[in-house]
């Protein structure tokens, strides 16, 4: 069309070269504008999958969890120093599980240590609040006071995170036998290897590290001989001088098979130290250390520690705001609808509401967090962070999106309807109620669902009212303090250490499971239900 | 006498009114349904069919001029009730403890409030603080007693008048039909409500603000410094809004403008069927989830692009930021997030424009791609621009991304890869935990709230007023 006017010696001729040409030309344009919108529709989808697959691969960690099996006597001393085997005391009594629980650690690993900062090392094995499920199962079953039970406890997020591949790149190789062994465990032992090829094989894997690395970082090898792990300090030829880890405390035999582990990361540049690391390996070894599901993300609140920390809380919370937005938003945008659809004559108020309620839609979430901070808040002195007042800010949040999608299903009712119930003699409000809302009402509870949804992902509004506080136990009631489930999602993923990363992404999984419910149920209602006239 | 009144008082301040006046007026409602039903029938002398209206009319109205006052009453009371006592405590408390200020009087009341909510709490030893928390228990009590007489005489009364009214020839269906209208009139009132509440709360807290910061300083200032107190030039924010809002844009418009294109002009209906729900998943994915995908996976990428640039031979040195978190990592996030807005509005705009006008430009000759960008497109510019502008709204007002990943720097920079900030971000940051509502500091993000609701308002009632013009142009 842009092309110049043909030119008299062409004129007419459709045929000509020059015709033939332009014609190419302009296929080739059609082609290439095809190809562009086929890109846009590409890179909008590849966008989506990896969204989907970057959240679904960091959250794959979190639903496995590594747990270290404890098998104690409950000694009644630690348990329940009163005496009195009083259900409160013994749950709250957190301290004396824990110290429980640490010396058995301590007997098995270092016994007889009195150095506090090498106990604490194994100490941090797992955190203190750990035991507070142990502890309220006591609590719930004094008679198991004085026997030998079997406790599972929640790793450290550190080295779970290592055990699930975190922390620090690492290799791990076969060495093959020792021939020499000289020096003490105390001091320090030489060990010569018999097979010269794996001395190369762990001089290049520490050397591929090294390059790898910038600054002072400086590789480190772990070294396992039998039953015991020692640290590579220096490696001449085939003779390698070790300092003594954790393990057996025993000299190694001429003959025993050794391995090593590669790590990336000096020990200072870790959150994980060697130590722990031959301990974690020894326990995994005697099948203590145990990958589970992860349990805890579902039935515990939130906690200050990653390991421990669950959205129970949350999808409680999530659930009494909904309750509160669905009493609000789901009536009276109904009832709204059907006045508009329905009874209102056109005039310049109906025309007002029309406008108003379409502009509303489009208003920011976050102008209704102020004006839930406002008014409920500031002016009406409800509580703050409060399923209540979440559930009524969401509400009003949602109110115009219910609207709009009830009167489309309104108005999809055909007149005949409406005429023949009146010319039996119906009233309008007859017409309406006995028969015109109940053929609308799937579309209208597919609206409202849709808008439920909506509301259940909603973040920015809640934090300004004040459902951003830390919620460590279950709410009994819409008048209880509580956080929702996004919420909860965006605490967690301004926390500090790594762990809490694929915890975050697994939230997110737990509230999409919702979203896709809440929709499937949506779409179910309209597949089966709708009717076409 | 005294004693008994006091315990009776402190007996309603521990009571679960709520449920038990929902109980009471739901009896209510059924006697004097049952009530007006009866007395329906009486009046017509057991002859139903002489009545204007049925007998169950007849009682829904009495029901309703029952129940209506009382819940009016009790309403009033849930919203209001509760502030009443507290002002009346505060107004009782002891100088030096009024003189504390805004936040911390009302910290020492909810503490009061949740000690009197404990029934069994034992004497805490501060003297004051008991007998403000008896007091308070008293003064819910009698609060609650009034609100109760209150609604109950309104109850009885309408009851009376009610069924002073019923007669052979009262139209009690017409009545109670109208009463149901009021009822919906109502609801549909709320959304205007909302939006008036929105509006006054927003003006009057920006005025408040405004008394104190002159609003020149305030639009024209170029430091931002609301944490310490000290600076309110939000031109900084301005600044940091719209440059993500047209990195957004960059990737939403021709991205959802080329696919809604490709979808109503191209694709088969199976590929559109099959397309079309997954590029609407992408709006039904919550924010929060967006800035997470921002903050972990885009801007890593973001800030090692901005590294490689930066290591080049002829760029100099540091010329990007390579900022942890960045505009152009939230602004790509927010693009993707309104593809969908761009891509199913612009859809509804291409397929309104009459087919006849495409069959004219084939008939000429024209191929596809020329129709298209010479005849429909021009015809659905109006529309077109419209969805874009609301595209734009949405960016403005959007929150969850930027607070995660564009970062809090106030500072104007053209440079991508550095971290602004922007006004939903400091609006959050401001209100987030424990707020005065006195200080400058909480009312600054009224004044931004304020900025944001006119400014998307004007954006959307543009775009709605050209969609509603081009939609009756070619309907």
């Amino acid at each position: 069309m842009n092309s110049p006017a043909p030119s008299p010696s062409e004129k007419g001729s459709f045929g000509s070269a020059a015709a033939m040409k332009r014609l190419k030309q302009r296929h080739r344009a059609e082609m290439r504008f095809k190809l562009y919108g086929q890109l846009a529709i590409g890179i909008a989808i590849v966008a989506l999958v990896t969204l989907l697959i970057s959240i679904f691969g960091q959250a794959s960690s979190a639903f496995s969890r590594n747990v270290l099996t404890f098998d104690v006597r409950l000694d009644a001393e630690q348990v329940d120093p009163s005496g009195e085997r009083d259900p409160e005391a013994i749950a709250r009594n957190v301290s004396g599980f824990n110290l429980l629980l640490q010396d058995n650690l301590a007997e098995d690993f270092l016994p007889g240590e009195t150095d506090r900062a090498r106990l604490r090392e194994l100490y941090g094995m797992f955190t203190r609040l750990a035991v507070l499920p142990i502890a309220r199962k006591t609590a719930e079953n004094p008679e198991i006071i004085g026997t030998g039970q079997e406790f599972r406890v929640a790793l450290a997020d550190d080295i779970d995170l290592y055990l699930k591949g975190g922390v620090s790149e690492r290799k791990s190789l076969k060495l093959g036998e020792i021939q020499d062994v000289t020096g003490t465990l105390d001091d320090g032992i030489d060990v010569t290897f018999a097979d010269m090829k794996a001395v190369e094989d762990l001089r290049s894997a520490l050397e591929t590290f090294r390059e790898r690395s910038e600054g002072d970082n400086q590789p480190a090898a772990l070294i396992q001989l039998g039953e015991t792990w020692f640290r590579l300090q220096d490696i001449d030829g085939r003779t390698a001088s070790l300092t003594y880890l954790a393990g057996a405390s025993t000299m190694p035999a001429a003959g025993t098979n050794a391995s090593t582990l590669v790590l990336e990361q000096s020990e200072e540049n870790r959150t994980v130290s060697d130590r722990q690391i031959a301990w974690t390996m020894l326990l995994k070894e005697d099948g203590r250390v145990k990958s589970v599901f992860n349990t805890s993300l579902f039935s515990h609140s939130d906690s200050t520690y990653p390991e421990l920390a669950g959205t129970a809380a949350a999808v409680v919370g999530s659930l009494w705001t909904m309750l509160v937005t669905a009493l609000l938003a789901i009536p009276v945008g109904i009832f709204a609808a059907v006045y508009l659809e329905e009874f209102a004559t056109k005039n310049r108020m109906t025309d007002l509401i029309e406008v108003n309620i379409n502009n509303l839609a489009a208003v920011p979430s976050i102008v209704f967090g102020l004006l839930g901070a406002a008014v409920f808040i500031n002016f009406l002195g409800l509580p703050r962070s409060v399923p209540l007042v979440g559930g009524l800010v969401l509400g009003l949040l949602v109110l115009p999106t219910v609207i709009i999608a009830s009167r489309a299903a309104l108005k999809a009712v055909p007149p005949s309807i409406r005429d023949a119930a009146l010319g039996v003699g119906a009233s309008q409000t007859q017409a309406v109620f006995h028969h015109v809302v109940p053929l609308a009402a799937p579309g209208i509870l597919t609206g409202s669902i849709i808008g439920m949804a909506r509301a259940l992902g909603e973040t920015a509004p809640l934090l300004l009212i004040g459902m951003v506080a830390f919620v460590a136990e279950v709410p009994d009631g819409p008048t209880d303090e509580s956080t929702v489930l996004p919420v909860l999602i965006y605490k967690w993923s301004t926390g500090a250490e790594r762990a809490w990363e694929p915890q975050t992404a697994a939230a997110i999984i737990v509230l999409l499971v919702f979203l896709v419910l809440m929709n499937l149920i949506a779409i179910i209602l309209r597949r089966r239900f709708e009717r076409r006239w | 006498m005294d004693y008994q009144c006091g315990r009776m008082l402190e007996t309603f301040g521990h009571l679960p009114v709520a449920w038990l006046l929902f109980a009471v007026l739901a009896v209510a409602g059924f006697v004097s349904f049952f009530a007006g039903r009866t007395q329906a029938v009486t009046v017509g002398h057991g002859q139903t069919e002489r009545l204007n209206s049925q007998p169950n009319y007849h009682g829904y109205f009495v029901a309703m001029a029952t129940i209506g006052p009382a819940a009016v009453i009790l309403v009033l009371y849930a919203l209001f009730g509760d502030s009443i006592v507290r002002a009346q405590l505060a107004s009782e408390l002891p100088q030096r403890i009024r003189d504390l200020g805004s936040l911390e009087l009302g910290q020492y009341i909810d503490r009061i409030s949740e000690q009197a909510a404990r029934r069994d709490a034992a004497s805490t030893g501060n003297a004051l603080f008991d007998a403000a928390t008896s007091r308070y228990t008293d003064l819910l009590g009698l609060s609650r007693i009034i609100a109760v007489l209150a609604a109950l005489a309104a109850a009885g009364l309408g009851f009376f008048f009610a069924r002073r009214q019923l007669s052979v020839h009262f139209r009690a269906r017409s009545r109670v039909e109208d009463g149901i209208k009021f009822m919906l009139f109502l609801c549909a009132g709320i959304a205007v409500l909302t939006t008036i509440g929105i509006v006054a709360s927003l003006f009057f807290e920006a005025m408040r603000f405004f008394s104190r910061v002159s609003v020149f300083s305030f639009i024209f200032g170029t430091e931002w410094n609301a944490q310490t107190g000290a600076d309110f030039g939000a031109i900084p924010l301005f600044f940091g809004t719209f440059m993500i809002a047209f990195l957004a844009m960059l990737v939403a418009a021709p991205i959802g403008l080329l696919s809604a294109i490709y979808l109503s002009e191209y694709a088969s209906p199976r590929f559109r069927g099959v397309v079309k729900p997954i590029l609407e998943l992408l709006a039904g994915i919550p924010t929060v989830v967006y800035g997470f995908f921002a903050l972990q996976f885009v801007a890593p990428i973001v800030r090692a692009g901005a590294n490689w640039v930066n290591g080049l031979p002829f760029v100099p040195d540091g010329l990007l930021a390579a900022q942890p978190t960045s505009a152009l990592a939230a602004g790509i996030v927010m693009g993707i997030m309104i593809i969908p807005f761009v891509s199913s509005l612009s859809d509804d705009v291409i397929n309104a424009v009459p087919q006849t006008l495409r069959d004219g430009a084939y008939a000429i000759g024209a191929t596809k791609s020329e129709t298209v960008k010479q005849v429909v497109m021009p015809a659905a510019l109006p529309g077109v621009i419209a969805a874009l502008l609301l595209a734009v709204s949405r960016a403005i007002g959007e929150t969850m991304i930027v607070v995660m990943a564009a970062g809090q720097r106030a500072q104007i920079t053209p440079d991508p890869t550095a971290d602004l900030t922007t006004i939903t971000v400091q609006i959050v940051a401001l209100l987030t935990g424990d707020t005065e509502f006195d200080s400058a500091k909480t009312l600054s993000a009224f004044a931004l709230g304020f900025v944001l609701f006119i400014v998307t308002l004007i954006f959307n009632l543009i775009a709605l007023r050209v969609v509603q013009r081009y939609r009756e142009k070619y309907e």
